[in-house]
């Protein structure tokens, strides 16, 4: 039922916390297969917890925007739905930020050989817009480990809605 | 995972076929599937097509549902028909203007705006 929470290696606490309330942090570690009912349950999670302490509605729907991109990517263009092939997932959560770190286990990719999905030329293409999501609406992103690693932070801050 | 209401109810306004999303969350790969699926079908009824899709319950939208509109939007155009989106959330508006789509779609701000421009 829990298949997320199932596979996940906890650090300590229930669900995947280090410690809970608003004052302390969240930390969460989670190994999944590339599958999307598991990826659910652990946006979930974490968005859950960012939703707890009061994140702003901007920041929060930042989050859930770019999560839910990173989570399809790495399922999806990175392990290719390989079911033997597993997401890794890391987030610290504050009251400040959030930070999340997802690594899949494909081939990687270079950030420059992604199109521009915004050029006039690819507007009517039906991809290439998660990488624009996740980078519009976090405030620090990065790719390492040949692309398979992403690392992205989000300050919890009212921070105006971004624009293209 | 499996939704217990369909994602999307369909009405007809003279020969406008009205869409409206019953999810909050345009989201789940399978909402997106079954709901491309009903649009194409809506399309390939329609000489020409007019489709009209309310935004109004969206408060997620994926890059996935962007290119499933997207697609919907090609259809339309190789039929000479007309597609227009409307009551769309400004958090979910900013969607489409990072990624610059408010330029491909007609985006009107009521429905009665949209059902009007049909005839524009």
């Amino acid at each position: 039922m829990d298949k997320a929470g199932s596979k996940r290696r906890s650090r300590g606490g229930k669900s995947g916390s280090l410690r809970s309330g608003p004052t302390g942090q969240s930390h969460f570690v989670f190994t999944i297969p590339s599958d999307h009912a598991a990826s659910h349950e652990v946006q979930m999670k974490i968005i859950g917890d960012v939703e707890r302490r009061g994140f702003h509605e901007q920041s929060l729907f930042a989050i859930r925007v770019a999560l839910d991109e990173a989570m399809i990517n790495a399922i999806k263009h990175g392990n290719r739905h390989h079911k033997k092939k597993k997401v890794h997932i890391e987030a610290t959560i504050t009251a400040d930020e959030a930070r999340i770190e997802i690594e899949d286990e494909g081939p990687g990719f270079h950030r420059s050989s992604v199109p521009d999905p915004t050029l006039p030329k690819n507007l009517e293409k039906c991809s290439g817009r998660g990488i624009l999501l996740i980078e519009a609406y976090m405030d620090e992103v990065k790719w390492t480990h040949g692309g398979r690693r992403l690392r992205m932070v989000k300050r919890n801050e009212p921070s105006l809605i971004p624009r293209g | 995972m499996a939704e217990s209401t369909p994602p999307i109810s369909v009405t007809t306004q003279k020969d406008i076929r009205i869409v409206e999303f019953t999810n909050n969350k345009i989201l789940d790969e399978g909402n997106i599937t079954d709901i491309g699926a009903t649009l194409k079908a809506l399309i390939e009824e329609g000489s020409p097509p007019k489709l009209l899709l309310d935004f109004a319950n969206v408060d997620h939208l994926s890059s996935a549902a962007l290119g499933m509109l997207i697609n919907a939007n090609n259809e339309v155009k190789k039929k000479d028909g007309k597609l227009r989106l409307t009551n769309i959330k400004p958090q979910i508006f900013e969607v489409f203007v990072i990624t610059k789509l408010n330029k491909l779609f007609k985006i009107k701000p009521t429905r009665s705006d949209a059902l009007n421009s049909f005839d524009e």
